[in-house]
């Protein structure tokens, strides 16, 4: 009995310092260790995860190039108000000139036209003539010389857009991503009903995902199932039919179900041959969201059958005859005792074909004709051609919510914790 | 033993790094498939075969100005010299990501003398008033077509490609605005020198969507210079507009039973584009020199049938190097498929690009 004297109210150890903190002495140690095995999994993911991530919200709002390019027109438009409908003053002219004359030089007036020209087309032309000619402009009556260059400085619109994106962050590009935008006031419209694509898009995207989620857990709940109770010789050698597929890549397995489903492709070859379609009636099963569905359930499915296969092989049989033994007919037994044991499989193989599908882009872009594209073949598009960053960023940070916005729905209504790989 | 392990990796990898540093390489972007072969084989090969130096291929010129701004905004220039058609171009150079190029210090004269400013054809030099563009290939998108597809007749104009009844089949267009507008427009009996005024007006592009609704439901859209070629050859469709070298690969050198239609094709120029702060500017312009001279542009027409931009390089295009037809008839310039020629506003798309594209999109996720 040497050590541990029990005092009144409190335990100490050998050495005389309480348990309790002794106790978190010996904690903090060991949590340290566990962090330092952590911390480069944490800064590989600060780095190349979250900073990005932060990266694209901060250019989806983020608008300096005005301030930055036109920085003394932006001061000389304080005092303007474009419901005044009157031109600027002769100084927010001069000032104009000389931001003008320094961006040519610079070469940063070329962005601007083009980030303008984005809320109004003609901006960029509108630029591009006045930085040739303003260095030659005299010193007096700019107002005069630059109409002279374009009619489309006298067009207050044009300025009312200038004095409204000086501001270093702007919301036109969230605008322009739910298909609205700035009228001529300033207000907040829709966009003209021919140029509506993105909320459609996303309705779209969303819609053909949860589908195709739905497929994968219909057809991959009956495999997972016969491979869980296959004696393991025959299961290893089908489980490879479903690895094999997987192992291929994206890309092979896309361009073939090209050539299967187009219109002269086999599929519609067969059918004509076995009479289902005459010659002329070929269905086009290929360059529309038929294709989107095949493809992309295809590739999907390995995602599926997995996190099921490892839920199933958990469960032990003798639940199902301990069902049947109570009387159970074989469909109850499945329905009240095997199935719920097997949702946090499904919801593991749900979240994550769902939130694959969400974000796939190659697949679509091959198959999908003009009916099967998703929103992110939108974003890459914005991204490589059209260069509209801020746009693409936009659309990127709204999928982003709404990703996570399923996800905690999904939280609420199944529970992540009740969510298995195995 | 632990210090002589970390000696000999410290100067492995100096050894490693030095390599890397060699300016024995440049590496060059350009668009895959046939034209970077004829590239290689017009250009490449006997550069590397002159001095030495190696040249890697990089084949994502069609995300090219994107990848540019995102290199030069990081900092981080991996690219030598990029391939570049007109209207990219001109945004990298309104951008400041290209080097403005004096004609006279990078770009060799014609043999006969003629300064390199004046033997390039007009305007090829500065489009849209920009100075960073060295043209190497005029090519033009335009109509293919197979010529089992409708029983003898052929199409000669581009009102045909929308006319159903007389060539029934499903069409391949571009995934694009720019080239389908105008040709609606031309289909609709507008002249070809009011199609950009009519398309400053809402009306005039009402009418080109109206006119492409005509045909949307048999349409299939391409993105890849590769599709168009191939959609063809499956007889998926029976008209497809494609770059016309892509089209004449697959006739000559592949011998599908495709024929070419050249009403209103839209020309439009291929080029270098040099990135600001390119490192070994030296061996660039040394190339540059030598992969845009007369021999050379006419060289390439061996391979492909794009037309070189240089004309003392005209009269130099000879046969195939492989098939041995005369290349002359291929050329998109030849008098006799340029009889009609839509000519490509650079100025109007760069307004009004963004517009278009929206609305295109949007009629086409109708």
């Amino acid at each position: 009995m040497s050590g541990g004297a029990v005092s009144n109210d409190l335990l100490t150890t050998a050495d005389g310092t309480p348990l309790k903190v002794s106790l978190q002495r010996a904690l903090r140690r060991s949590r340290i260790r566990a962090f330092l095995l952590v911390a480069p999994l944490l800064v590989f993911i600060a780095l190349f995860f979250v900073v990005p991530i932060i990266d694209m919200l901060y250019r989806s709002v983020e608008n300096t190039i005005v301030e930055k390019v036109l920085p003394n027109t932006v001061v000389a438009l304080e005092s303007w108000s474009p419901s005044s409908d009157e031109m600027p003053p002769e100084v927010v002219f001069a000032a104009l000139n000389k931001d003008v004359v320094k961006g040519f030089k610079d070469k940063t007036l070329g962005r601007l036209a083009r980030r303008l020209n984005y809320d109004k087309p003609g901006m960029s032309s509108l630029f591009r003539k006045s930085g040739r000619r303003a260095k030659r402009m005299k010193d007096v009556d700019f107002q005069g010389q630059f109409l002279k260059v374009d009619k489309k400085w006298g067009d207050i619109t044009t300025w009312a857009l200038i004095k409204r994106e000086s501001d270093p962050v702007t919301a036109s590009y969230f605008l322009a991503a739910v298909d609205m935008r700035y009228n001529e006031n300033g207000e907040m419209t829709s966009q003209p009903e021919e140029r509506q694509i993105y909320v459609n898009l996303f309705i779209r995207t969303i819609a053909m995902s949860a589908g195709i989620t739905l497929i994968c857990v219909i057809l991959g709940y009956p495999i997972a199932y016969l491979l869980s109770i296959l004696p393991m010789r025959t299961s290893s050698l089908l489980m490879i039919l479903v690895l094999l597929p997987f192992w291929t890549s994206l890309l092979v397995r896309t361009t073939s179900w090209i050539a299967l489903l187009q219109t002269q492709g086999i599929l519609n070859d067969l059918m004509v041959l076995v009479g289902i379609l005459s010659d002329d009636g070929r269905v086009q099963l290929i360059h529309n969201k038929i294709g989107t569905f095949v493809a992309m359930t295809h590739i999907l499915l390995p995602f599926m059958i997995l996190p099921l296969y490892s839920v199933m092989k958990t469960i032990p049989p003798s639940y199902m005859r301990a069902a049947r033994s109570m009387g159970a007919s074989p469909a109850l037994a499945f329905y009240r005792v095997y199935m719920p044991n097997t949702i946090p499989g499904v919801g593991a193989g749900g979240v994550l074909v769902f939130i694959l599908a969400i974000g796939y882009y190659i697949t679509p872009a091959l198959v999908g004709g003009q009916s099967g594209t998703f929103i992110s073949n939108f974003i890459a598009d914005h991204v490589s051609t059209t260069l509209n960053w801020g746009l693409a960023a936009a659309l990127g940070v709204l999928l982003l919510t709404l990703v996570l916005f399923m996800y905690s729905l999904y939280d609420k209504i199944v529970g992540i914790n009740n969510m298995k790989l195995g | 033993m632990k210090k002589t392990i970390s000696a000999i990796a410290a100067a492995g990898v100096m050894a490693f790094a030095a390599n890397t540093q060699a300016a024995d390489s440049l590496t060059i972007v350009s668009w895959g498939g046939a034209y970077t072969a004829s590239q290689t084989k017009a250009y490449h090969d006997p550069y590397t075969k002159m001095t030495g130096t190696k040249i890697v291929n990089d084949d994502s010129a069609s995300e090219g100005l994107a990848k540019l701004r995102a290199q030069i905004e990081a900092k981080n220039l991996t690219w030598d010299i990029i391939d570049m058609v007109a209207s990219d171009s001109i945004t990298a150079c309104d951008e400041g990501l290209a080097m403005e190029i004096d004609p006279a210090e990078w770009l060799a004269a014609a043999p006969d003398g003629t300064p390199a400013a004046k033997d390039f054809f007009d305007g090829t030099l500065v489009p849209g008033g920009t100075n960073c563009f060295i043209p190497q290939i005029v090519y033009s998108t335009t109509f293919g077509y197979r010529i089992d597809a409708f029983g003898g007749k052929k199409p000669t104009k581009i009102a045909d490609v929308f006319d159903l009844k007389k060539f029934p089949g499903k069409r391949a267009l571009e995934k694009k605005p720019i080239g389908n507008l105008e040709w609606a427009l031309i289909a609709d009996g507008v002249p070809a020198k009011d199609v950009y005024k009519a398309l400053d007006s809402k009306a005039g592009v009402d009418r080109a969507f109206k006119k492409l609704d005509t045909i949307k439901s048999q349409t299939v859209w391409w993105t890849k210079g590769a599709q168009p070629p191939q959609l063809l050859a499956d007889s998926e469709v029976a008209m497809a507009s494609a770059y016309n070298g892509r089209l004449f690969n697959a006739i000559a050198v592949e011998k599908q039973p495709f024929g070419m239609m050249w009403d209103y094709q839209v020309f439009d120029l291929d080029g270098w584009v040099i990135p600001k702060g390119v490192k070994n500017l030296a061996e660039v312009k040394k190339y540059i020199k030598f992969a845009t001279d007369t021999q050379r542009l006419a060289d390439q027409a061996k391979y492909i049938s794009y037309g070189p931009a240089r004309k003392s390089s005209a009269p130099l295009v000879g046969k195939h190097a492989e098939l041995g037809i005369d290349m002359k008839p291929h050329m998109p310039t030849d008098p006799n498929n340029a009889k009609t020629v839509l000519n490509f506003d650079y100025v109007w798309w760069a307004d009004h690009r963004a517009e278009m594209d929206e609305r295109f999109n949007a009629w086409l996720a109708k």
